[in-house]
Parts: C-alpha cells; sequence; structure tokens
C-alpha cells in the first residue's frame, strides 16, 4: 500500500477566521466541528447520512451562489466559511420562522421544554413566534402504543425518525406518507406501532430534536431543568449498554427516564428493555424490610433480628450436617464485588465449594469448552469488531431480540456487504435476512458443524497454516469427522447436504467470518460437545485471532461474565484459579486466612437433588429464582421445600422467594456501586443514582453484616476497596481499579494499572498454548419425540421480558405490550391438531403441563413447538429437561419432547 | 368492509404475473402500482404488501410512495366515478348543495365509495365548463345545471343497468 492510500489528505480552510485542516471528503459542517464551532442543525445527526432537509445548517461560502447547507457540503482547499454572517442570520430566521407555522409551539406544557433544539434556536435568533398565519397543518395525537406519543403537531419533518429508523434500525416501520401540506410520518397503513414492524428501541424518541416523541413514562415526571443525568450500565442483558439514568432529586429522589450513553458498546444505541424497562425500580412491589416465615406469610423484621436468625439457623446447620450440607447461589445480576464476596463467604467462612449461580444453565458449556479447547471460556472478539467480518455465522442464539444492540453491529456489516449465515430451528428475524438458513431441528448442531467441518477438510478449504502452527489434533478431528457427511448430516437434521456444504465453503473462504452463538448451543446434553465443535471449526479455518473473526458467545445477563470471573462457579476460585493447585489456593488462603475447601463444590442443578436428598440442609440464594429458571421446576419446588433452611435475597418476593425462611431486601443497580463485566469482557462502573426503597441494602452490605455475624469481619469502605483486593488476586483483573477502568471500562486480561485491555483474545498465540482440537460424535438430545410426546419443545427468551420476569414484567409498558405467554405452532402441525391461532392449549411433557395461547407462526418448524421461558403462569420449565451435559452439568433447557392439545 | 373482497388465492393469481414482468429491481415500484390499479381498478392492500415483499421494499416506504401520489386509490373505486363540481362558479351556484344531495342520495361522504361498489363520489376543482354550472360528470358523461331533484334523476339512469 502507498502512503497515499491509506492516509487521506488533508484540506485546509478557514471557519469564521480560523484555520482549520480535515481530511478530504469531510463536510463543511464537521469541518466547523473541529474547529469547535457548533453549526445550529435539525435534520443532521452523527447516527445519520445528512440529507439536508431542515436547511437549518446553511452558511456562507465565499464566492459560491447562494447559501449552501453545510451538512451536505465537502469541503475544498482554502474555502473560507461563516457560519453567523448577516445572511446567514437572516435566513436561518426565515427558515425557523416558517418551520413555527407548522408547530404547535406548546413550551409551556410540552416536556421537551428546555432540551428542545427548536425552543433553542427560536431563542437563539430570537424568533417568538412565526409570521404565517395560515392553516396549521392537524392530525390527533397517536396515543395507541404503550411506550411513547407521537404528537404530530410538534414534528417539524425532519426525517431523523425515520432515518434512524432504516439507517441503524433497519426495522423502517415509519416513513413519510402523503404530500405537501398533508405530509405526516406514518406506518403503512397508519396501524398503530404495535401493529407494524417497529421493536420499540425509542432511538426514534432519542434523535427527535423536538418534542414531537414523548416517552410515556417520563411525562408530568419533572421540568429537563429539575433533572440530572448518572451515568451507569443497563441492568439487563450481557451487551452492557451504557445509559444515562435521568434523575429528580427531591425528598425522594426517582429516577424519570432513561437515555442511551455513548459508551464503546453502544454508542448511544439502547433497545426497549433499557430505554423503557426501568419503572420496576419504583415498584410498590420492592421489597422495603426483611421478612421472617411466620406460619404460611411473612412479618417484617428489623435488619439485625433478621441476620442474627440467618446467622444462627446457617451456623447450626453447618455445626451439625458440616460445611458441604450449606450452598449458596450467587448472581449474575449483581455486581463483580459482590458476587466476589458472596462466594468467599461460602468458601472462607463456611467452608465449602458449593457455590453457583445461573450462568451454569446459559454459559457452562462455552466456559467448560472453549476453556478445553482455547484456554479461555469468553467471547474472544470485541463488539465495535464485529462490524469488520465479512461473514457472520450465527447458530443459535436469535440476536435481535436477545441482544438487541449488539445485532445492529450484525445489521452494520450486512450494510457493508458482509455475509450471513444464520442455523436454527426457528426462523428469526436474522434467518429472514440470510443468505443461507440451515433451519436444524433441535439438537443437531454437532451432526451440523461437524458436516460442515467434514466438507471443508474434505475439499482442502483449511488454512493450512495456522492449523500446523497453531493447533492440535487435528488428525484425530479429521478422522472423527469421516463419518459426519453432508448426507449424513441432511438425515438427522432436515437441512438438504448442499445448503451444508454451501455454508461449509462460504465460511471457510470468507476473509474475515464471526461465529455468534447462544444459548441455542449450550442447553443442551451435548453443549459442550457442540461448543468443542464451534472452536474446531473456528480453528480449523484460522478464523479466530483476528479483527472481524472469532468465536463469540453472547452471555445472557448482565453480569454473567462477571459472576464467573469472580469465582461464582463449584470448581475455580475467582479468576477461573483452581482450588487444586497449592500454589493458587495458599494465594488465597494468605488473602483470607481460613484454609480453603478443596473438595468439588455442586452445580445448581445438583444442588437442587441434593436438597431433595436431604444432603444440602440450608441454601443462602441472592437475586436468582430457580424456580423459574431451572428445568422441571416441580422438582425445583419439592427441593427447596424440603430445606431446613432457606434465605433469599432479593428486589422482589420471587417465586422463590415465596419459599424461603428469610428475606433480605436488597438493593437494585440504580441504587449502588459496582461494576458489571458485559459479553465482550468489559468491565463498567455502575453508579448510584437514587436510594433504595425503604431500608433495602446493597447485596454486598448485606453479605459483610452476615459474614461478620458468622465470625468473620469483612470491612470495606465500599466497592472500590473489594474491587482493589479483587486486583490483588485475579490476574486479568490487575488493572480493573476504580481508578483506572475509565468512561468506557476496559476488557480483561487488563493485569495491571495503566494497560489499555485486551479486546481481541488469542492474538498471537492461544490462551492454552495452540488450540486443541478435540474428534466430534454426534449424540441425540436426552429426549427426542415419540408417539407419545411427538413434538420437540425448544424454549427461549423475547425481547420484551427478561429471563424470569420479575423485573420487566413490572414495567408497565413491557408487560402492556407481551402481557401473557404463548407456544408458537406450526400452521401444519396446528392445523393437524386442530388448533387455530389464539386458542388455549394444554402442553404437557413427562414432567408436567401447563395451559396457554397458541401462536400459530412458520417461524417454527413443523415439528417444533417454542415457548418463552418469561411467564410463571405457564412455566416452560414445568416441561422442560434436568437431565445434563456431563462435564458442563448444564441442563437441557433447549429440548424435550411434548405433547399440544387444545385445552 | 366491501362485499366483495378479494379472494386471496384470486388476487394472487391476478397479481403474480404483473410482478413477474417488472421484475424486482425497486425502482418498478411505480409501474408495479400502476398496473395494479390497471387491474384491479384500486391499490388492494394485499396486492401493495405482496408487490413490497416481492421487491424487497419496507411497506412504510410503499406505502409513502403510494399516498404521495394522487393518481393511487387505496379503496375499491365504483363502476361510476361521481365527480361534483366545486370550482368557483359551480360553487356560487349551489354546488356544494349538489354534493349534498349526492351524498345523502348515496350514503356516503366524498371520498368514498357505496358497499355495492356501484358508485365512488368525489368533489373536483374545476370540471372547466363553468357556463353549464353547477355540474358533475359521471364517468366521461357531463350532466350541466343541476339541482338536488335533478341529482336524484341523474342517479336513478345509474341506479340500474
Ligand atoms: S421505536 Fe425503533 S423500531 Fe420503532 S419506529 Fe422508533 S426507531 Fe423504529
Ligand atoms: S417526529 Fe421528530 S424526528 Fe421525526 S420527523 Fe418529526 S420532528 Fe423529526
Ligand atoms: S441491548 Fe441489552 S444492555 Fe443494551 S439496552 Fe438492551 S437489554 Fe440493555
Ligand atoms: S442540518 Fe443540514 S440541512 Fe438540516
Amino acid at each position: 500500500m502507498t502512503m497515499n492510500s491509506c492516509q487521506p489528505s488533508l484540506v485546509a480552510l478557514t471557519v469564521d477566521g480560523r484555520e482549520v485542516s480535515v481530511p478530504a471528503g469531510t463536510t463543511v459542517f464537521e469541518a466547523a466541528r473541529a474547529a469547535g464551532i457548533e453549526i445550529p442543525h435539525l435534520c443532521h445527526h452523527p447516527w445519520l447520512k445528512p440529507t439536508g432537509a431542515c436547511r437549518l445548517c446553511v452558511v456562507e461560502i465565499k464566492g459560491a451562489r447562494g447559501l449552501p447547507t453545510a451538512c451536505t457540503t465537502p469541503v475544498a482547499p482554502g474555502m473560507v466559511v461563516q457560519t453567523e454572517s448577516e445572511r446567514v442570520v437572516e435566513a436561518r430566521r426565515e427558515i425557523l420562522d416558517l418551520i413555527l407555522a407548522n408547530h404547535a409551539a406548546e413550551c409551556l406544557t410540552c416536556e421537551k421544554a428546555g432540551d428542545c433544539r427548536l425552543q433553542d434556536y427560536a431563542y437563539r435568533y430570537g424568533v417568538a413566534r412565526t409570521s404565517y398565519h395560515g392553516e396549521r397543518r392537524q392530525y390527533p395525537p397517536d396515543e395507541s402504543n404503550p411506550f411513547f406519543y407521537r404528537y404530530h403537531d410538534r414534528c417539524i419533518m425532519c426525517g431523523r425518525c425515520i432515518r434512524v429508523c432504516d439507517e441503524v434500525m433497519a426495522v423502517n416501520a415509519i416513513d413519510y406518507a402523503y404530500r405537501g401540506f398533508r405530509t405526516k410520518v406514518a406506518t403503512a397503513y397508519e396501524v398503530g406501532l404495535e401493529e407494524s414492524p417497529c421493536v420499540f428501541c425509542g432511538n426514534c424518541v432519542a434523535v427527535c430534536p423536538t418534542g414531537a416523541l414523548q416517552p410515556k413514562l417520563s411525562v408530568g415526571q419533572g421540568r429537563r431543568w429539575e433533572i440530572h443525568k448518572v451515568r451507569t450500565v443497563c441492568p439487563y442483558c450481557g451487551v452492557g449498554c451504557s445509559l444515562d439514568l435521568e434523575v429528580r432529586d427531591g425528598e425522594r429522589p426517582r429516577v424519570v427516564g432513561v437515555s442511551g450513553g455513548d459508551g464503546p458498546t453502544n454508542e448511544g444505541l439502547l433497545c426497549v428493555k433499557g430505554r423503557f424497562g426501568w419503572d420496576f425500580l419504583h415498584s410498590p412491589d420492592r421489597l422495603t424490610r426483611p421478612l421472617i416465615r411466620e406460619g404460611d406469610g411473612f412479618r417484617e423484621a428489623s435488619w439485625d433480628e433478621a441476620l442474627d436468625l440467618v446467622a444462627r439457623r446457617l451456623g447450626e446447620i453447618r455445626e451439625k450436617h458440616g460445611p458441604h450440607s450449606l450452598a449458596g447461589l450467587c448472581s449474575a445480576k449483581c455486581t463483580n464485588e459482590e458476587n466476589y464476596l458472596f462466594q468467599k463467604l461460602v468458601r472462607a467462612v463456611w467452608g465449602t465449594n458449593n457455590v453457583d449461580h445461573c450462568a451454569r444453565l446459559c454459559h457452562a458449556s462455552s466456559v467448560v469448552g472453549l476453556g478445553m479447547a482455547y484456554g479461555s471460556g469468553a467471547m474472544t472478539n470485541s463488539l465495535a469488531d464485529l462490524e469488520q467480518a465479512t461473514l457472520y455465522f450465527v447458530i443459535g442464539s436469535n440476536t435481535t431480540e436477545g441482544h438487541p444492540v449488539l445485532s445492529l453491529r450484525v445489521k452494520r456489516g450486512l450494510r457493508a456487504g458482509a455475509k450471513l449465515i444464520v442455523a436454527d430451528p426457528r426462523r428469526t428475524e436474522l434467518a429472514e435476512r440470510a443468505d443461507i438458513f440451515l433451519q436444524h431441528l433441535p439438537g443437531t448442531d454437532v451432526a451440523l458443524l461437524g458436516a460442515m467441518i467434514h466438507v471443508i477438510l474434505e475439499e482442502g478449504l483449511e488454512n493450512r497454516e495456522f492449523v500446523a502452527a497453531r493447533t492440535e489434533g487435528i488428525d484425530e478431528l479429521r478422522a472423527s469427522v469421516a463419518a459426519l457427511t453432508p448426507e449424513y448430516a441432511e438425515r438427522v437434521t432436515g437441512v438438504p447436504a448442499d445448503l451444508i456444504q454451501q455454508a461449509a465453503r462460504e465460511y471457510a473462504r470468507a476473509e474475515r467470518a464471526a461465529i455468534l452463538y447462544a444459548m441455542g448451543i449450550t442447553q443442551h446434553t451435548t453443549g459442550t460437545d457442540n461448543v468443542l465443535a464451534i472452536a474446531a471449526l473456528a480453528a480449523v479455518c484460522g478464523q479466530v485471532g483476528r479483527e472481524g473473526t472469532g468465536v463469540n458467545p453472547l452471555r445472557g445477563q448482565n453480569n454473567v461474565q462477571g459472576a464467573c470471573d469472580m469465582g461464582g462457579l463449584p470448581n475455580v476460585l475467582p479468576g477461573y484459579q483452581s482450588y487444586r493447585d497449592g500454589g493458587l489456593r495458599r494465594k488465597f488462603e494468605e488473602a483470607w486466612g481460613p484454609p480453603l475447601p478443596t473438595g468439588d463444590g455442586l452445580t445448581v442443578v445438583e444442588m437442587m437433588e441434593a436438597a431433595a436428598q436431604g444432603r444440602i440442609r440450608g441454601m443462602y440464594i441472592m437475586g436468582e429464582n430457580p424456580m423459574l429458571s431451572d428445568p422441571d421446576l416441580g422438582h425445583v419446588e419439592e427441593a427447596l421445600r424440603s430445606l431446613d433452611f432457606l434465605v433469599v435475597q432479593d428486589i422482589f418476593l420471587t417465586e422463590t422467594a415465596r419459599l424461603a425462611h428469610v428475606v433480605l431486601p436488597a438493593a437494585a443497580f440504580a441504587e449502588k456501586e459496582g461494576t458489571f463485566t458485559n459479553t465482550e469482557r468489559r468491565v463498567q462502573l455502575l453508579r448510584r443514582a437514587v436510594p433504595p426503597p425503604g431500608e433495602a441494602l446493597a447485596d454486598w452490605e448485606i453479605i459483610c453484616r452476615l459474614a461478620e455475624r458468622m465470625g468473620y469481619p469483612m470491612s470495606y469502605a465500599g466497592p472500590a476497596e473489594i474491587m482493589d483486593e479483587v486486583t490483588r488476586l485475579v490476574p486479568s483483573y490487575g488493572g480493573m481499579g476504580y481508578a483506572y477502568l475509565g468512561e468506557g471500562g476496559k476488557q480483561w486480561p487488563c493485569p495491571q494499572p495503566g494497560h489499555p485491555g485486551t479486546p481481541i483474545l488469542h492474538r498471537e498465540k492461544f490462551a492454552r498454548g495452540r488450540a486443541r482440537l478435540f474428534p466430534l460424535e454426534f449424540r441425540p438430545p436426552a429426549e427426542v419425540p415419540d408417539t407419545e410426546y411427538p413434538l420437540y419443545l425448544t424454549t427461549g427468551r423475547i425481547l420484551f421480558h427478561y429471563h424470569t420476569g420479575s423485573m420487566t414484567r413490572r414495567a408497565r409498558g413491557l408487560q402492556a405490550i407481551r402481557p401473557d405467554p404463548y407456544v408458537e405452532i406450526h400452521p401444519d402441525t396446528a392445523a393437524g391438531l386442530g388448533i387455530t391461532d389464539g386458542q388455549m392449549v394444554e402442553v404437557a411433557s413427562r414432567r408436567g403441563s401447563i395451559r396457554l395461547r397458541a401462536l400459530v407462526t412458520d417461524r417454527t418448524a413443523p415439528a417444533v413447538v417454542f415457548i418463552p421461558f418469561h411467564y410463571a403462569e405457564a412455566a416452560a420449565n414445568v416441561l422442560t429437561n434436568p437431565a445434563l451435559d456431563p462435564q458442563a452439568r448444564i441442563p437441557e433447557l433447549k429440548v424435550c419432547a411434548v405433547r399440544v392439545r387444545p385445552a | 368492509m366491501s362485499a366483495v373482497a378479494l379472494k386471496e388465492q384470486e388476487l394472487k393469481q391476478r397479481l403474480e404475473p404483473i410482478l413477474v414482468r417488472h421484475g424486482r429491481a425497486p425502482s418498478g415500484l411505480i409501474p408495479i402500482m400502476q398496473d395494479i390499479q390497471a387491474e384491479f381498478g384500486y391499490l388492494p392492500r394485499e396486492a401493495v404488501e405482496e408487490a413490497a415483499r416481492w421487491l424487497k421494499i419496507p411497506l412504510s416506504k410503499a406505502y409513502g410512495v403510494i399516498t404521495f401520489y394522487a393518481q393511487f386509490h387505496l379503496k375499491p373505486r365504483g363502476k361510476y366515478v361521481l365527480r361534483v363540481c366545486l370550482g368557483t362558479a359551480c360553487h356560487v351556484r349551489g354546488g356544494e348543495k349538489v354534493l349534498e344531495a349526492v351524498s345523502q342520495e348515496l350514503g356516503i361522504a366524498p371520498g368514498d365509495t357505496t358497499p355495492d361498489l356501484r358508485f365512488t363520489l368525489e368533489r373536483v376543482a374545476c370540471l372547466g365548463c363553468c357556463g353549464l354550472a353547477p355540474t358533475m360528470m359521471v364517468n366521461d358523461q357531463t350532466f350541466a345545471r343541476l339541482n338536488p331533484q335533478k341529482v336524484k334523476e341523474v342517479l336513478a339512469q345509474f341506479a340500474e343497468s
């Protein structure tokens, strides 16, 4: 490459007398910004391509005719630009006058007043009112959807909402309709947004320069100048979007809104949960005082009484039945600091390794499988870096709904010309956009992936250099996939052999191919094998260790990565350091004091088993809801009820908390400090915006108080000090002290203060040296359909709810838009069973049955039904199979056999 | 809405040749819409949806385009299109009364079509025959110097046959 082609030449110009040099192709608008001058603008926005619609950004350019719009005019050498000349100001006044002619200037009651661009510019240029007195456009407001209003009479037709819905979201729910005076922003056929393709990301609301789009939750909650913003992290999914909580101070400070923070994960964008799902914070259902069981109910108690009781009962059980009769579940929803303290309590104070959390149910297979193959169980690449891919292979991930803001990166990549292969039993939104869609049967991933490797090796498409230099075990792999021919895979998976071949070739030949996967891969009795197959596929093709490539497990919960990193697992200490390694164990013993247990702890599902058998007698559950999240709920309930003592610490009285002897009220994400680690290993700071309700306390404080009562003082001034301890014990977190995290956070490994963090793993060598290629063998799921239970059931998440719904189902908008459980059934299957859309049906498995409505749709395959697992009233996990993956001990939540009939 | 809603099957059969003829280039949207209108007399919603899918154009965009042009009709049109003139001359000589009479007689508002798809009522700015005001056109035929009584007679002519 020559110097010229990689360094665009600079153009020098003057803006308002200031000299500035910018790369050729920059617009005058951007050049002015580079010179520190903000040109007034209404239609332009950094997320969007300039259109020149509003004309407010006009400037005077020496020698040019008329007044060009700065946002669409490219710079030229020697340009002399004036941004506030008399002519410019005159023109802007006229433009504002015209805009106001069609704008209901109701600033007295408009929520946007104080943060409205139109108001700002009218003030700045002294345009008090319009001088036009014709008819004004009159359309009634659209109030139909649960999230936001559209006030047509405040719309200035800048088109930002339309373009963000198109260019950023690729949803295209809205466009201009009609013409001239009657023009309005509308959905097709003017149906309500809830009947359009709209996903309620609210990014249109965020970019609207006026008060035309208003979140319903914020109406009447305070004027803009009474509100300040607190930068923190979204509490929902593993994408870890940065967001600003809008807080109104007063006697009881309240969150009154949310806007996107321009962090490196999301660059200001949000999804519906992040933007409109925060009102659970102020729900009347929040727990505000400790509760102690009394008969069938609870009574309120003081912290002293409740904690004394917990310490005494757990102590007694430990005394009588030994340390291994106790078990704890920490939480993928709590901070790193809290998870660290929790496992420290279990290990150092109780003396057992019986600590686990719901990562077991989502990505245990990734942690184990990628650990075995590459030496590190995390996402290899970064969110931003995903945009560099020339091909995406998305398998077992409904990215658009599960990781919405991350899916926007994929869409950006697609727009730039990348190819897309999707493998999923359901025709997901991404599948609709795919170049190749492989609709395989649930639980047949190894056959599918193995056949792809078969094709690649047989046709010599592997990356020989990479295989030779950086992997081991190619011969064993080759031998094992010899039997996994595309024809065999076609019989097992239901995917035509030639599609499998095509997909294999495309993936192998792509310049930069990124694999994205989620629970469709991991939640199987073959979860570890599935992950090993993915790891092998990527390694064989050399699609790892570079930008735009990699094996990217998309972590579910906001801090599931962190809870694992902090040792919330029964087989490793913080930082995945083995307690079997004497040196490592001693490091922790020196830091913590007591000798540490060395026997393997129990995993989530095993704990339930042990509780039912009386081997576990006491449990402490922090921020988890196994009564909805775990497989075979009937059994879970039996197990929890048979405990001598159960403590549940949460923000709501969840299905699990109802079974507890003591319930401890915890602070929610907006009410405490700490850090979350997102799916790309980025550690980000959480900030306190409002106080917790009533007497609720941050989880870390509760753990400290309890530990002290159990004879082990934990005294920390705050989460920062807890993190300091972590940095001394966990090498990959060595540089994660709060002072070094910075605004955007850092990605581990970050071994010492000042280290920039690591966006891409396995660059020069794999964490374990060479990537290990494991032989592959296809095993069918533990339970497959038969004559009695003839259909596959697969479960999953939907966009509008989260996990067990304890938060989202208390968020008014989210609950309003998806209030009820449903089961997706293919039209042919439904017809065969005499089931029509919307009808109540009974779905039964060998373990139980639930009643819910049928949603007849060809999104699912004829042999497969799908149920979202968020709904307690028809819990999918009543049906699911607790059979475990032998290595990762993850249950097979994605496949079991069911029967459906009209109810 | 209409008693003779198009059967899905029939719609598909009549639509397909139009789509195939024009191919999938997004620029084909307007010609396709013109042909659909020629075929069905208006733009059935299902046909627009199908065409948008075919062209891989967002439905919101297609809707924007068809509402932008006055030539496109989103609702079925009657066999007889009544255009009541409300140009200055007609207006002065009682055009509004004529319109009102037609509207009452047929039980529909301007812009609408009778459920039996016989009549569509429209108001127009000027038909260009001010000497005959107030006037109305029924398809290509012009009726002059109308009053509410005459309206009834004119409509009666088209009610049968
Ligand atoms: S909320 Fe999102 S999807 Fe819906 S119209 Fe706005 S930008 Fe489009
Ligand atoms: S609603 Fe807002 S963003 Fe959309 S066109 Fe109107 S003013 Fe612009
Ligand atoms: S994508 Fe995930 S982290 Fe981002 S706003 Fe949505 S739920 Fe929150
Ligand atoms: S900001 Fe440049 S034309 Fe609107």
